[in-house]
């Protein structure tokens, strides 16, 4: 059994193929970061920021999510902590534990490796859990259109 | 139950599944219980340097989250996996990792446009 190491965190890697400073960009400009990750952001990215914004995608409309900003190291670092999920409009999931998330930015050959580790979860209630699993299902013809749609481009 | 019930909210919320797979004892008797299928305290304890009662404090935490669940069979209790619960914890973050997947794919035809 693989669960070991495996349920607290998860980890992703990939190499982007422009410079430093323009993944940076990407990553620490609200609005950039909207445009790729999906959600419309309300205010600015800075360290100790609370920036909250809506999920573009269609079907998702209703989710707000909040980004707590806790470092920012230009063109090296950025982290900050969210409810991972919120998938419930109406409930307040406030109380809840959060989920740490940061991005490592490092120079390679031919570009830039990117890195994001999301860890926590060991703290989110499985209550929580059971809801996205139970929402995301609800949600999968929808997602798969969102598929079609995206790679039809 | 309807995950909106409010009873299965408070034995939830205090039954992190994860944080109860965060622990060695526990998730070798998980492994055991998969392998071996429903075994009584007596022979998830044999040969095991771990003492009874806090094997015992361990299935019950298990139990708590709703890993694991015990029948008794006259004087033993016998134990078994949950394999739902274990299911749904390997289920959600295999969508959260999928969802990042989603989104870098999204930030490299971003950035390298």
């Amino acid at each position: 059994m693989r669960l070991h190491k495996t349920t607290d965190r998860i980890e992703k890697e990939i190499v982007l193929r422009a410079p430093r400073s323009r993944v940076w960009r990407a990553l620490a400009n609200a609005e950039e970061f909207g445009a790729w990750f999906g959600i419309k952001l309300e205010g600015a990215f800075a360290p100790g920021a609370s920036v909250k914004g809506s999920i573009t995608s269609p079907g998702h409309e209703h989710v707000t999510i909040e980004f707590a900003i806790e470092r920012m190291d230009p063109e090296n670092r950025l982290s900050y902590r969210w409810h991972p999920y919120p998938v419930e409009s109406g409930v307040d999931y406030s109380n809840e534990p959060t989920t740490l998330v940061e991005f490592q930015l490092e120079e390679v050959a031919g570009g830039t490796q990117f890195t994001v580790v999301e860890s926590g979860f060991d703290r989110i209630p499985a209550a929580r859990r059971a809801e996205a699993f139970r929402m995301n299902d609800a949600g999968w013809a929808e997602e798969l259109e969102n598929l079609a749609r995206y790679v039809a481009k | 139950m309807s995950p909106n019930n409010a009873g299965w909210r408070e034995v939830s919320r205090t039954a992190p599944v994860f944080a109860a797979l965060g622990d060695e004892t526990r998730l070798a008797l998980v492994a055991r219980l998969s392998s071996d299928g429903p075994l009584s305290i007596t022979r998830l304890t044999a040969g095991s340097a771990v003492t009874r009662q806090a094997i015992t404090k361990h299935l019950n935490v298990l139990a708590t989250a709703g890993l694991v669940s015990d029948l008794r069979r006259g004087r033993e209790r016998i134990w078994e996996l949950e394999p739902e619960q274990m299911q749904a914890a390997r289920t959600y973050l295999e969508h959260v990792s999928k969802r990042w997947d989603e989104a870098l794919d999204r930030l490299k035809q971003f950035v390298e446009e």
